[in-house]
């Protein structure tokens, strides 16, 4: 693995320390307001600053990496589990099974431009944690699916699945004890990558205002809360706006450096 | 002949199947609504004369679908009077409903923006071109060394800014402190130019890396070693013969990254208070829970992003004789 994914592997080490313990590392409390510090410059008492209802912004940034994690854990959870079953069956069965699946369902759920149908579900539903979960899985699952299929298509033509049904394995048997095991390992990429995907999606509806509603320091939201100030006070928007950019950066790494170390023909050294 | 026919007629079968669910799915969500339409629209205080009034002149009143199964009721057949009918009746007329806000034609409305849109998506998309095809060429022929790396570097980077992060701070450094350009609005011609810049850089990003790696795919092809053995020049193998060929991936990656333009311009839009589609559907639409143009809205987008993918698939199999044959 190159040098990168070892910054990546490091960055998203710290961010999940820092989700984990963010309690104790946390110098304020996330929602006191002092209104006379707003947008104070960082300082000692606040390493990051104030916000403009006086919030101290390194204890926000440090319980944001909560939220994130949470909803990008979820999210890639849950898009994978729908995405690896809907993507095997389509690959194993094929034929007709195949053709609804994948030339039709995958299609429908891909001729929403990215974020789209997750800002319509939320804009019709409200916003709210639950719903942008629900969301984002609704957008996720296809990409882990499409791959899915592909691996197992390949696959269920090897030797082994062949001596497995020669043996009197049933279809279950041979689809979840032969082939996934074998067919996971590209899967692991786009976990990483999805991860990525999802943070920054979480980000983006929450900076539509259509994520998780505040006080909640979600990252999107604290971007959005100072927009209209950053031009005065930029550190508001920077460390929030940093924090989001190395965390989807580090998982990028990580899915870029395991794909290539995965995919020998892309490996460069 | 009859196979090419086949087909056809099977791609054209599968964007209209696409296409009818896709409408279908923003004809259901609007039952979702937490409450009613109508309550969301007048408020907690309207007499339940003006709510039926409201019913009645969106068709709120009519059944949701041909049919209705209820506890009370059971299994009911409503037939074609029923709003997921008038919906697609009134679509295939060009007709996407009455704004619940303002009265107005919804479609008028999206006309209003929609070139704003497609003119910020197109310029952005020059900016990506102009940035991804010297940066991928200058990594591809670097295989390994440093300035690949480097660019591979920016390339990763540009994906992981989020053009929210990316565009204020645009702003901070055009706008504020060295005062070139406008921070916002879209009345001036050299106002496009933040937001394309914004939401160019991170499909510029996923462009470089398509570009270099079909310029390293391609410069181990034997017609490379060909022309090199000619005693053509280096630049000649790259631009006359490499990029040719290197291209054509990069093509419908153009294309399919057309919906990510889209979506991303949501955000540009609000950015920038970029007078598009984005900002009519977050201002005018969900701010003001005006359903029926979020629909449209939605819709509109989704169908543009459909019409685009077929044509980048029209393109692509031009280009490329080889994917005709499979």
């Amino acid at each position: 693995m190159n040098r990168l994914t070892y910054i990546g592997l490091a960055i998203a080490s710290i961010v999940i320390f820092v989700a984990i313990f963010a309690p104790f590392l946390a110098t304020h409390d996330v929602t006191a307001q002092n209104l006379e510090l707003r947008f104070a410059a960082p300082s000692a008492e606040h390493w990051f600053g104030t916000d403009g209802l006086g919030r101290d912004v390194f204890s926000r940034v440090l319980f944001g990496a909560r939220i994130s994690l949470q909803v990008g854990i979820i999210v890639v959870t849950v898009s994978a589990i729908v995405g690896i079953f809907i993507g095997s069956i389509a690959g194993f069965y094929g034929g007709w099974v195949d053709r609804i699946l994948s030339g039709y369902l995958f299609n429908v759920f891909l001729a929403f431009p990215g974020l789209l149908l997750a800002i319509a579900f939320v804009a019709f539903l409200g916003a709210g944690l639950d719903k942008l979960i629900v969301a984002l899985c609704i957008i996720g699952w296809v990409g882990y699916a499409r791959v899915m299929r592909g691996q197992v298509l390949k696959v269920r033509e090897y030797d082994f699945v062949q001596a497995a049904r020669a043996l009197g394995a049933s279809n279950m048997r041979i689809l979840f004890t032969h082939i996934l095991p074998n067919a996971i390992q590209p899967l692991i990429v786009q976990s990483s990558l999805g991860m990525a995907g999802a943070v920054l999606s979480e980000a983006s509806l929450s900076f539509l205002g259509l994520g998780i509603p505040p006080p909640a320091p979600s990252w999107g939201t604290m971007i959005e809360e100072a927009r209209n100030f950053f031009s005065i006070y930029p550190h508001v928007l920077f460390f929030p706006g940093a924090a989001i950019a190395l965390t989807v950066l580090a998982f990028n790494f990580i899915g870029d450096g395991l794909r290539e170390y995965l995919d020998p023909k892309q490996r460069t050294r | 002949m009859k196979y090419k026919l086949l087909s056809f007629a099977r791609q054209a079968g599968l964007i209209i199947l696409v296409a009818w669910t896709v409408v279908s799915l923003v004809t259901f969500l609007i039952e979702f609504v937490p409450g009613t339409p109508a309550t969301a629209i007048l408020g907690e205080t309207a007499t339940q004369e003006q709510i039926d009034n409201f019913n009645r002149k969106h068709g709120l009143d009519r059944p949701a679908f041909f049919f209705s199964i209820s506890t009370d009721e059971g299994f009911e057949w409503h037939g074609l009077n029923n709003r997921y009918y008038d919906y697609f009746a009134g679509l295939l007329r060009g007709d996407l409903g009455t704004s619940f806000r303002t009265d107005r034609p919804v479609l008028d409305m999206i006309l209003e923006r929609y070139p704003a849109t497609i003119k910020l998506a197109l310029a952005s998309m020059l900016v990506a071109i102009g940035i991804a095809i010297p940066l991928g060429i200058l990594a591809g022929t670097n295989k390994g060394r440093i300035i690949d790396n480097a660019a591979s570097f920016v390339a990763l980077l540009g994906i992981s800014l989020p053009t929210f992060v990316v565009g204020p701070f645009l702003v901070y450094i055009f706008a504020v402190k060295l005062e070139f350009l406008r921070p916002t609005g879209s009345l001036y011609p050299e106002d496009i130019i933040l937001p394309a810049v914004t939401l160019g850089a991170a499909l510029s990003a996923i462009l470089t890396r398509m570009v270099r790696s079909s310029v390293i795919e391609e410069l181990g092809e034997d017609y490379v070693r060909t022309a090199r053995a000619k005693g053509l020049s280096e630049r000649t193998v790259i631009y006359k013969h490499v990029l040719k060929n290197g291209l054509i991936p990069v093509v419908t990656i153009l294309g399919l990254q057309l919906g990510v333009l889209l979506a991303g311009s949501i955000i540009t839009e609000k950015i920038f208070s970029w007078q598009g589609l984005g900002l009519l559907l977050l201002d005018e639409g969900i701010a003001k829970r005006d359903y029926r143009l979020v629909q449209g809205c939605v819709l509109v987008i989704s169908l543009t992003y459909i019409l685009a993918n077929t044509l980048t698939d029209v393109v692509y199999r031009w280009l490329d004789p080889r994917i005709r044959l499979n």
